[in-house]
Order: structure tokens, then C-alpha cells, then sequence
């Protein structure tokens, strides 16, 4: 009942919401139209004399790799940055961005990649936050919450006011950022990537609340590298590349293959070629693993499985059913409250610890799932990052101190191993694009020629030229006899990847589908459906 | 071309903003000297010239700035470790201790150069016993190293005077300090330094420490940008999960960084104990341990930054003492509150004009420059 009970608010409202549509398809004025924006940092030439008209009610889908520049055009409609040049025209009005609360009062909101919520807050409070109207919260509180139900019934977000942050599933939380720039009375929505974080059913739910939104004569800007969901929801697409917009086509005109190629500049594989695995002897064994969070909370519940040489276990899962936890127990940064980890025979613990400079030494590399706060230091320079967990590997180091040539030379060459661009080990790791950032992170693990290779997300955030790419460089792996544990999100990655497939839910092991299993078994034990039917 | 994301150029980085900061702080300063009923101009003429103007000023300067090297460095070590270490004047304090025993016991026996490597040694061993226990319960409690080290200032204090009072006074001496030490428990003035540069050291206490201060600088950078112990420093310091991911072990990495900071403050009371008294005394290190602060933050935390802002804060307080000595109106308080001024600007409002000059000096593309000149 509760699952359905917002696509039942949709059938209903529905048809009550026809001719606002009409209405807003036959005013001509674009909402947004971008004249000639030309943005550099430095030697990058972020966005190049960018023209774009998106049409009112409309979806208009932005797609491209990584460091194509989506992410800066769109963070100078919302002010984050100035264009060094060109227009912004909001209902044919030009107005100049100058911050996002201008941006806010022209009608432009923004729900972004990372969302900007006080995790400790209720919904309520992460709405008013910035418009409390007062010094004395009473009144505002009454007021929002009023245009809360407003909304609520408007549009089928369905979300409990008082309920706090960090107690919603990401799916949620996400609808409150979209909450709250409706609150803000945005007219334009732009949402950045915003189904990185997704399940598919959560995904679906995003869209429908979209297509709601487009109903209701909202504008909406989805700025994703996912071919699919470009397929799925847009009206419009436009391809950008290298900074500049290649092509936009209406979607129904166009097809995923000529979006790929458009994107990338030449032809890409939507599939990973893989031969059959050959699975050697066990590397990685984990031996009822229990690990607790700070809260004593158990995440991951006495689990078992063993990874072998030349094969890729994929553990598919919704997000936060354990794989992150199970994923850090065995990278040794987090530690387990019970049982063992078996690396080519030897238990790798000391007195249930495990460090991880000690487990990299026995062959164990670690693609961390979040690259930023795990993988990385971003304030520092690239050959800096090519070394992080490797800083005390002799070659990288003349007696006491480090050898700085040495460093940089080794980090030239997996730049050009990798085509990591741009292609300069001095540069800040913040101002590479997210692809390359994770490119950075799998060049440091996968040079180090390791037994054993723990991915989480490989692909979280990278574009389909990357994406292809990495997934290359993990079966190639797999085919020089390592052990390969895949964790991500993406039950696609994972089905395409993985040899054996593993779901994880509430922090237990429900099940190994066959790898021809479809995707909709996967996903029923991914709901934990699978376990009760076995039971 | 080749400037890199939103930054500006490094003349503007590291000199012109840094020299606004100060020229605004010294601008308030003249606003309050006004009130006062001098003339601002006179007072900065005496300032500089007080600091600067003969030979003995430029030595009494450099001779403050050689403290401000020693504690600006340990705060910026501690701070390349994501440690804000508050605490320098007690390790300054006990690193007196340590100067004091080894001069004590072998100023009879010793050329002062071979005292002085037993007294930089044991000012280092003392100034890092003193930080280790905040290290310590910062490492592995928890307890906020701020918090801790800053008390720790307090115990410091009065454990000193315990110890000057009733344990190694002088006998018979009215005033809480130790005997006088022997030529071989004194470090030699540098009044050859100054005569390579045709002046003349007068009576100032500029000594062989300041010598040792600059070969502390360079070791700290060595240190931090140099070494592998240096790398996991930053990392713990910049990206704390990235350095457990690194297996970068947390609790050693705070100590050790924690005893080479509370080292580097420790080896400050050479300057001052046997480079100038030649004695242990009460509250010798007479806030410099704060200064540092001000003096790492100013200097970006970069030796090179931290020995320009040490030499402006010693100009600050050798002119200041000129100054309240030509200028009597102008007390001791108001010398304070013009340090406290450039502090402000030059360490807590270091950004403040950093905007503007983004505006001004930030690196434009072509097209922009000739489309913006054609519009005037």
C-alpha cells in the first residue's frame, strides 16, 4: 500500500494537470537560454561559447563525459561561477547570475550531486533553512509546513516533515532537496546527476515525481552521463563535449548509440567483452565477518564467501544493506567485531586488526567507493596521490627522503598508461574531472600488480568513454589470474561484469543467482524478497 | 596560460596580499595613535627607525625574530598535521629547563659550542615531553589537543616558578632564577655578522641561535615536503579517512608530529636563556609561544613565510619598545594593540582582500581582455 500509494497520486492527478501543459508548450519563450557562455580555469577551456535554449515544461536532458563542462555551465546558471563571458536569458529577460540566491530569485533551482542537507535537521527545518521568515521560528515553521502539503499534494513527493535527516533513505533525502527548491518557487530544476546515489526503484520513483513536474509546467535541466535515463525521461538532449554543445536532438529522434558516439567522438562498446572466467585457486576468503557500526548496529551479519584467482564476484545490493562496511573490514579500515579474513591461506589480522599497510603488502589493492573522501587527497598534487598508501615502497623513496623524480616519473607514466588527462603530474587533484580522479585512484591500484583488487564503485560519477575504460581495465586484470571483489550500486556493472554475483541485503548474504539470472530476480533479492520465498 | 584553477599570481599571493594585510593594520594603528594626540607619521618614523635604523635595532630585531622562527615552526608543523598546537609557551618554558641543566652542568667543563649541542638537544627533549601528553591523550582519548595543550600552558607556569622558587634558585639569591652561567654555558653574539655588513651590534643579544633558527627552518621544510614522514603528516592532515585508508597509523603520526612541534618550541629558550640571560628566569618566554601562532598562520605555514613574518613581528617589537620609549604617550598597551592589529589583518582576516585582487589580477582569457577594451 505504502508503495504505491504515490503512483496512485499520480494516476489522480493527472489528468487534472493536461492543460497547464498545453498551456506552458505553447508559450515559445524558452525558460532558459544560454548566449554565448565561454568560461576558462586557467588552461582549461571549461565551456566553450555555449549556446542553449530550453524550452518551458519541458525536459532537457544535458549529457556528456566527464570534464565535458555540464557540470560548470550549470554551476553558472546557479552562480557558482561567472561565465568569463556570454548571456543568461531567464523567460527572455537577461539577468545577470551574480550568486545562487540570485539565481534562486529568478526561478532557478538546483538539486545537486552531493546534497546539501543538515543530516542531524528534520525535512522541515533543511526547508526553511535560509527563509525562516524571523527571528522566532514558530511562525515560519507553520508557514512551511502549510506550503510542505501544498506541494505534497501537487506533486506526490512524499516525505514526513518531521522526520530527521539521516534517518531517510538517500532516495528521500533527495526529494527533499527537490522540496526545497520548489519551496524556493523554482520554476527551472536542474538536477545534477541524480541518480548516482539511486536504486532502480528509486529512480523510477525520481522520474515520475519529473514528469510530474514537467506536467505541472516546471521546467526541468537532468544532467547525467546515463544513456538511459536521457532515453527514458528527456524531451531534449543536448551532447556536450570537450566544452562544447556537439548536438541536440529531440529524443524521440535519436538513439543511445548515436548519443555514445556523439559524446565520446567516435564509436563506443555499450557491452563488456569478456571470455569465459577461469577461476584459479582461492585468494580472498572472508570467514563469518560481523562488523558493528559506531552505534554498535551490526552491518554486516556473519558473512562468508570466498573470491579466486582469475574471477570477479560482483556483490549487488541496495546501497547501505553492508557492502561499503564488508568492503572496509576487509580493506582494514574498518574493524570487525568477529571473524576472519584469509588471504592466500594466511589470516591477514593481528588480534582482530587489520592494517591496511600490511594488507597491501601481502597483494591486496582497494579501490575505495568514495574517491574523494577515501581514495584521495584532493588539495593534493597528482604524483602525490599516485603514491598515497605506497609512500613507504623503496622506490619511491632516496634513504629518509622521498624521491621527488622518481615520484613524478612513475606518475607521468600511468597518466599515459591511463590517458589521465590532463596529462600533468604537478596539477591539484581537484581540478581533475571526477573520471580522471578515479582513473588516478585505479592507475595507483591496479600498476601495483596486486593479488587480490577491491573495487567499490568503480564507475560512481565517470562517463561512458571512462566507464568503458575501467571495466577494460578490471577484466583484464581478472584475465592475468587475479582475484577481483566488485561492489557497486549498478546492478548493470555488476551483471556485466562479474563471473560469480553475490546479493547483499541487511548485511547478510541472501543469495548467488546465476550469472544469467535477470535482472528483475536480482533485484527481488536485492529487495531481500529472494530470502523470505527460500525460507 | 599556464595558471592553474582561481589562483593569482604568486607575486600577488605571496607578496602584495600579505603587504595589504599589513599596511591596512598599520593604517588603524595610525587611526589610534591619532586619538591619542600624536602624529602617526612621527610614530612610524620612530617604529622603523627604532627597529631599523642603526645596527643594534636591526640586531635586537632579529634577535625577537629568532623566538617567532622556533615557535612559528612548531605551530606550522603540528598545523601541516591537522593539529592546532596552543601550547608553545609552555614548551618554550620548559625547554628553558632543559637549557638551564645542561648549561648548569657543563658550562665548567665545556666550549659553549659543544654545551649548546647537549642544550638544543635537551630543549628539544624537554619542549617534546612537554607536548606529549596532550599528543597523547589527543592520539588516543580523543581530548582536544587545543584544549589540552593550552592548559598544559598553565601547568607549565607554575611548575616553572615551583621549580625556580624552591629547587634551583640560587641560594642566597633574592629572585627566582639559577646562577649565572659560565662562558662555556653562553652562546656567542654574532657581532662578526653584523660587521660583514658594516654595522655594529651595539648591546644586543643577536646570537648564534638565530643561525641555528634558519637551520631549523630549512630542516622543517625538508621535513614536510620532502620526507615520507612529511607526506603522511599532510595526509592526516588534510584528508584524515585518506591517511587511514593509507594505513597511515593515526596515533603514532600525532605523537611524533606533536614531539618534533613541542621540540621545535622547546629549542626557542637557547635564544633567550643562553644566548641573552645567560640564566634561568621567571616567564622568560614572554608570549612568544602565542606569537608563533600569528607568525605561522602570516606565513602560510611555509618556513620561508614564517622567517619573513618572524622578522616583521621582531620589527613590531623592537620598534614598538622604541616607540613607547621616544613617544610617552604611546604605552606599552597601545604597542600591543597595534601587534594585536596586524594579527588581526594578516592572520585572522587573511582573505579578506583576497576577492578584490581575484578581480584585479586573476589571469583573463584573450578574447574577454580585447572584447572588454573594445566596450571602453
Amino acid at each position: 500500500m505504502a508503495m504505491n500509494s504515490p503512483a496512485a497520486l499520480l494516476a489522480k492527478v493527472q489528468p487534472f494537470r493536461g492543460p497547464c501543459m498545453t498551456a506552458s508548450t505553447l508559450d515559445s519563450t524558452p525558460a532558459i537560454e544560454l548566449v554565448g557562455i565561454d568560461k576558462r580555469f586557467g588552461p582549461v577551456h571549461a565551456n566553450k561559447n555555449i549556446h542553449l535554449a530550453v524550452a518551458k515544461g519541458s525536459i532537457h536532458g544535458i549529457i556528456g563525459e566527464n570534464g565535458a563542462g555540464k557540470s560548470t555551465l550549470m554551476s553558472i546558471l546557479y552562480g557558482f561561477y561567472h561565465a568569463d563571458s556570454g548571456q543568461i536569458l531567464v523567460d527572455g529577460k537577461a539577468i545577470r547570475i551574480t550568486d545562487s540566491q540570485t539565481a534562486i530569485q529568478a526561478g532557478i533551482g538546483m538539486v545537486h550531486q552531493h546534497f546539501m542537507l543538515v543530516e542531524n535537521f528534520s525535512v522541515l527545518e533543511n526547508v526553511m533553512l535560509g527563509v525562516e521568515g524571523g527571528a522566532l521560528l514558530k511562525g515560519g515553521e507553520t508557514a512551511v509546513r502549510l506550503a510542505l502539503q501544498q506541494i505534497e499534494r501537487e506533486y506526490g513527493l512524499d516525505v514526513d516533515p518531521d522526520a530527521i535527516i539521516e534517518e531517510l533513505p538517500v532516495g528521500k533525502q533527495q526529494r527533499v532537496e527537490i522540496l526545497k527548491a520548489l519551496y524556493r518557487g523554482a520554476e527551472v530544476l536542474i538536477l545534477d546527476e541524480p541518480t548516482g546515489v539511486l536504486t532502480p526503484a528509486e529512480a523510477d520513483h525520481l522520474f515520475k515525481m519529473l514528469a510530474q513536474l514537467k506536467a505541472q509546467g516546471k521546467t526541468v535541466i537532468l544532467i547525467t552521463h546515463k544513456l538511459r535515463e536521457i532515453m527514458a525521461i528527456t524531451d531534449t538532449v543536448s551532447v556536450m563535449r570537450r566544452g562544447e554543445i556537439v548536438a541536440t536532438r529531440k529524443t524521440a529522434e535519436t538513439t543511445m548509440p548515436e548519443l555514445a558516439e556523439l559524446m565520446v567522438g567516435r564509436r563506443v562498446l555499450l557491452r563488456v567483452e569478456k571470455s569465459e572466467a577461469k577461476p584459479g585457486p582461492v585468494v580472498l576468503s572472508v570467514e563469518n565477518l560481523t562488523v558493528k557500526d559506531g552505534r554498535g548496529v551490526t552491518m554486516v551479519d556473519n558473512v562468508s564467501f570466498e573470491v579466486r584467482a582469475g574471477e570477479i564476484v560482483g556483490i549487488a545490493g541496495v546501497a547501505g544493506n553492508g557492502q561499503s562496511e564488508l568492503l572496509e573490514a576487509i580493506a582494514g579500515i574498518r574493524k570487525a567485531s568477529s571473524g576472519r579474513i584469509i588471504m592466500n591461506g594466511e589470516p591477514v589480522d593481528r588480534n582482530g586488526r587489520i592494517d591496511p599497510a600490511l594488507l597491501r603488502k601481502k597483494g591486496l589493492a582497494h579501490v575505495p567507493e568514495d574517491r574523494h573522501h577515501m581514495g584521495l587527497v584532493l588539495s593534493f598534487e597528482e604524483n602525490e596521490n599516485a603514491i598515497l598508501g605506497y609512500q613507504d615502497d623503496p622506490k619511491y623513496l632516496k634513504g629518509p627522503f622521498l624521491d621527488i623524480d622518481a615520484i613524478r616519473k612513475d606518475a607521468m607514466e600511468k597518466i599515459e598508461k591511463y590517458d589521465i588527462r590532463p596529462a600533468d603530474p604537478r596539477l591539484k587533484t581537484a581540478n581533475f574531472s571526477g573520471g580522471n580522479q578515479q582513473k588516478i585512484v585505479l592507475a595507483r591500484e591496479i600498476e601495483r600488480d596486486p593479488a587480490c583488487l577491491l573495487v567499490g564503485q568503480p564507475t560512481r560519477g565517470v562517463d561512458i568513454g571512462a566507464i568503458e575504460f575501467i571495466h577494460k581495465r578490471l577484466v583484464a586484470l581478472r584475465d592475468q589470474g587475479k582475484a577481483i571483489l566488485l561492489v557497486s550500486v549498478e546492478l548493470d556493472e555488476i551483471r556485466s561484469l562479474s563471473d560469480r554475483i553475490l546479493v547483499m541485503f541487511a548485511g547478510t548474504i541472501v543469495g548467488e543467482p546465476d550469472s544469467h539470472a535477470d535482472e528483475q530476480e536480482i533485484g527481488l533479492m536485492m529487495a531481500g524478497i529472494g530470502r523470505e520465498a527460500a525460507e | 596560460m599556464s595558471v592553474p584553477l582561481g589562483t593569482l599570481p604568486r607575486w600577488v599571493n605571496f607578496g602584495l596580499l600579505p603587504l595589504i594585510n599589513v599596511a591596512v593594520a598599520f593604517a588603524l594603528s595610525g587611526l589610534v595613535v591619532l586619538f591619542i594626540g600624536e602624529n602617526p607619521i612621527e610614530a612610524v618614523k620612530y617604529l622603523v627607525a627604532g627597529a631599523l635604523g642603526d645596527g643594534e635595532g636591526i640586531a635586537f630585531t632579529l634577535y625577537y625574530a629568532t623566538n617567532f622562527i622556533f615557535t612559528g615552526l612548531a605551530v606550522a608543523v603540528a598545523f601541516h598535521g591537522g593539529l592546532f598546537n596552543i601550547g608553545g609557551e609552555g614548551q618554550v618554558y620548559l625547554g628553558g629547563l632543559g637549557v638551564a641543566f645542561a648549561a648548569l652542568t657543563l658550562d665548567r667543563y665545556m666550549p659553549w659550542y659543544v654545551t649548546a649541542v647537549f642544550a638544543t638537544a635537551a630543549a628539544f627533549a624537554f619542549g617534546a615531553a612537554w607536548a606529549f601528553i596532550p599528543a597523547w591523550l589527543q592520539a588516543k582519548r580523543g581530548s582536544h589537543i587545543v584544549i589540552t595543550t593550552i592548559m598544559f600552558n598553565f601547568i607549565a607556569a607554575a611548575l616553572m616558578v615551583y621549580l625556580l622558587v624552591n629547587v634551583i634558585k640560587q641560594p642566597g639569591n633574592m629572585s627566582p632564577q639559577t646562577r649565572l652561567f659560565e662562558e662555556g654555558g653562553q652562546l656567542p653574539k654574532l657581532g662578526w655578522l653584523m660587521q660583514v655588513f658594516g654595522l655594529d651590534i651595539g648591546a644586543a643579544p643577536f646570537n648564534v641561535s638565530f643561525l641555528i633558527a634558519l637551520v631549523a627552518a630549512l630542516a622543517v621544510w625538508l621535513l614536510i615536503w620532502r620526507t615520507r614522514f612529511g607526506y603522511e603528516i599532510r595526509t592526516m592532515g588534510t584528508n584524515a579517512t585518506a591517511a587511514v585508508y593509507a594505513g597511515i597509523p593515526y596515533v603514532k603520526t600525532v605523537v611524533i608530529t606533536m614531539l618534533i612541534s613541542g621540540g621545535l618550541s622547546g629549542m626557542m629558550a637557547l635564544n633567550p636563556v643562553m644566548g641573552d640571560a645567560g640564566k634561568l628566569q621567571i616567564d622568560f618566554p614572554a608570549g612568544a609561544g602565542f606569537v608563533g601562532i600569528a607568525v605561522a598562520l602570516m606565513g602560510r605555514s611555509h618556513p620561508v613565510g614564517i622567517i619573513i613574518a618572524s622578522i616583521l613581528f621582531g620589527v613590531l617589537y623592537q620598534g614598538g619598545a622604541a616607540l613607547a620609549f621616544d613617544m610617552p604617550n604611546i604605552s606599552r598597551e597601545v604597542i600591543i594593540l597595534i601587534q594585536g592589529l596586524v594579527i588581526l589583518f594578516a592572520g585572522a582576516l587573511e582573505h579578506m582582500f583576497r576577492p578584490a585582487l581575484i578581480v584585479l589580477f586573476a589571469p583573463k582569457p584573450k578574447s574577454v581582455a580585447a572584447s572588454s577594451a573594445g566596450a571602453a
